[in-house]
């Protein structure tokens, strides 16, 4: 669940991380004119939208005096941005910056441990600092067991050649930042850029924060908070109809899961799933040279009904020609309670299994008595002798087939 | 319609409350419904869900119900006195 700009301000403030003076969300022009009033200086006047490319697209401007902001908040009040609407204008202090710094926390898979990233160049996206200057990097695990300690901090910023005042201003506000992380099972707590002004002081110009979802009940009291419903889905772009459609399938239906639909434009519809390994197919499709028309995840042993409301939903996309059926190895879900949902699902849409559906791979529990139903209606299918990847690459062979 | 599964339910059983009760409670995925006077009623729509779990054979008097797989070898499963 990502936080919105404010939000996360909230949160960092919250932890004792210096935020410009104001940073405070107004919701009309004469908000923002308020605050700025009260900040008594030149401001920023930023859109509240979970989305990148604001400043390109005016969601970030600049005022000087109350009147301005007001007029600056009700331009951008008045933006959709990549189909964003504002939630807000954040209106802050704008102070001359001497140099951008970049702090973040997130999880590193390969260690399984948290992993704080510094760097001396803000402002620019840290992939790209990492691919051309790997040199102004610099990280630093720990543990989510033992306690945080701030030399772990100090280590992290000093390997930087950062000494001094401000090697003890960044190192405290990169442990804040750390123990926020820990203390709310965040995924990604990031400050880009974090700015050192001109008489010293450092002030986190702007953050990311995202949520871990299964962290919402623990977590409801902060969210509470912060004024966020912790019921609020946010993702990257409000949801299609498609996929609405597809979370209202797997909420009909308590039995297992067959859902999570996300669209994408291919033609190469996917039912896939099993502890990760839907990422794995839906990644194996692509590497083929496949187009996926979308990515989703069954599992947990959904009904028949629910696997044949799935497959019609996904055969009801336009452009869908054919459909994967794929899966690793399952123990939870009967392969053949599956099979029938999905034959099931694809009759009822008016079309031959045989001809719509590329591949059947899905190996584990019942089996055999899948693979009877996949003979009867002519559907190729492969067993586990056959790796997810080259069943990913039959079906794709089969839509050049066509 | 059912494309998988069918059930079949000698008359004798479908018209006894008391078997018929049971069937209802066994059944996982709700084949089995109480109708008129506690007769018994098969729910088309839910055939297609059988786990082949052979519990209505086990409440059932042997021969008092059938399932049969309309797949493969269209094995019948039914309880043997």
């Amino acid at each position: 669940m990502r936080f919105y700009e404010f939000e996360a301000k909230k949160l960092f403030g919250k932890y004792g991380i210096p935020l410009p003076a104001g940073s405070r969300v107004a919701h009309s022009p004469n908000e923002a004119a308020a605050i700025a009033e009260e900040i008594g200086g030149p401001v920023v006047l930023k859109a509240q939208v979970l989305t990148g490319g604001r400043m390109k697209a005016g969601g970030v401007l600049f005022a000087e005096t109350p009147s301005e902001a007001a007029h600056a908040a009700e331009k951008i009040l008045g933006l959709v941005i990549k189909g964003h609407t504002p939630r807000g204008v954040l209106v802050e202090a704008r102070a001359p910056v001497e140099q951008e710094y970049y702090i973040g926390v997130t999880w590193d898979g390969f260690a399984r441990l948290p992993v704080m990233i510094f760097s001396d160049m803000g402002g620019i996206d840290i992939e790209e600092v990492a691919e051309k200057h790997p040199e102004h990097i610099a990280k630093r695990h720990f543990s989510t067991i033992h306690p945080f300690s701030d030399y772990m901090a100090k280590e992290l910023v000093a390997s930087l050649g950062v000494s001094g005042t401000h090697l003890l201003r960044l190192s405290h506000i990169a442990a804040q930042l750390a123990r926020a992380f820990r203390n709310h099972g965040l995924t990604l707590a990031e400050i880009n850029p974090l700015a050192r002004l001109e008489d010293g002081r450092f002030v986190c110009l702007d953050g990311h924060v995202d949520l871990e979802d299964d962290a919402r009940e623990s977590q409801r009291a902060l969210l509470e908070e912060l004024g966020i419903d912790p019921n609020e889905k946010r993702q990257a772009r409000p949801p299609t109809e498609f996929e609405v459609r597809g979370s209202q399938i797997d909420a009909a239906d308590p039995r297992g899961v067959a859902g999570n639909v996300v669209e994408f434009d291919g033609d190469l519809g996917l039912i896939i799933g099993a502890g990760g390994g839907s990422l794995t197919l839906f990644d194996a499709i692509r590497k083929h040279g496949g187009r996926p028309a979308n990515y989703c995840e069954i599992g947990g042993n959904p009904s028949v009904a629910k696997t044949c409301a799935l497959t019609k939903l996904i055969l009801s996309k336009p452009g869908v020609k054919k459909i994967a059926v794929m899966m690793n190895v399952v123990s939870n879900t009967r392969v053949d309670l599956v099979a029938r949902g999905v034959i099931k699902g694809v009759i009822e849409s008016g079309c031959k299994p045989s001809e719509k559906i590329a591949i059947f791979r899905i190996p584990g529990s019942w089996e055999s008595e899948g693979f009877k139903i996949l003979e009867d209606y002519g559907v190729e299918y492969c067993d586990r002798t056959v790796s997810m990847y080259e069943a990913a690459g039959r079906a794709v062979a089969k839509m050049r087939e066509g | 319609m059912a494309l998988f599964i069918d059930v079949e339910v000698a008359p004798q059983v479908a018209s006894s409350p008391d078997l018929a009760r049971k069937l209802v409670e066994v059944c996982p995925v709700n084949i089995f419904a109480l109708g008129a006077k506690d007769a018994l009623e098969i729910v088309e729509k839910n055939l297609d869900e059988c786990t082949l779990c052979e519990l209505c054979l086990s409440v059932a008097p042997p021969g008092g119900v059938r399932v049969k797989k309309l797949y493969g070898e269209r094995q019948v499963l039914e309880r043997r006195g």
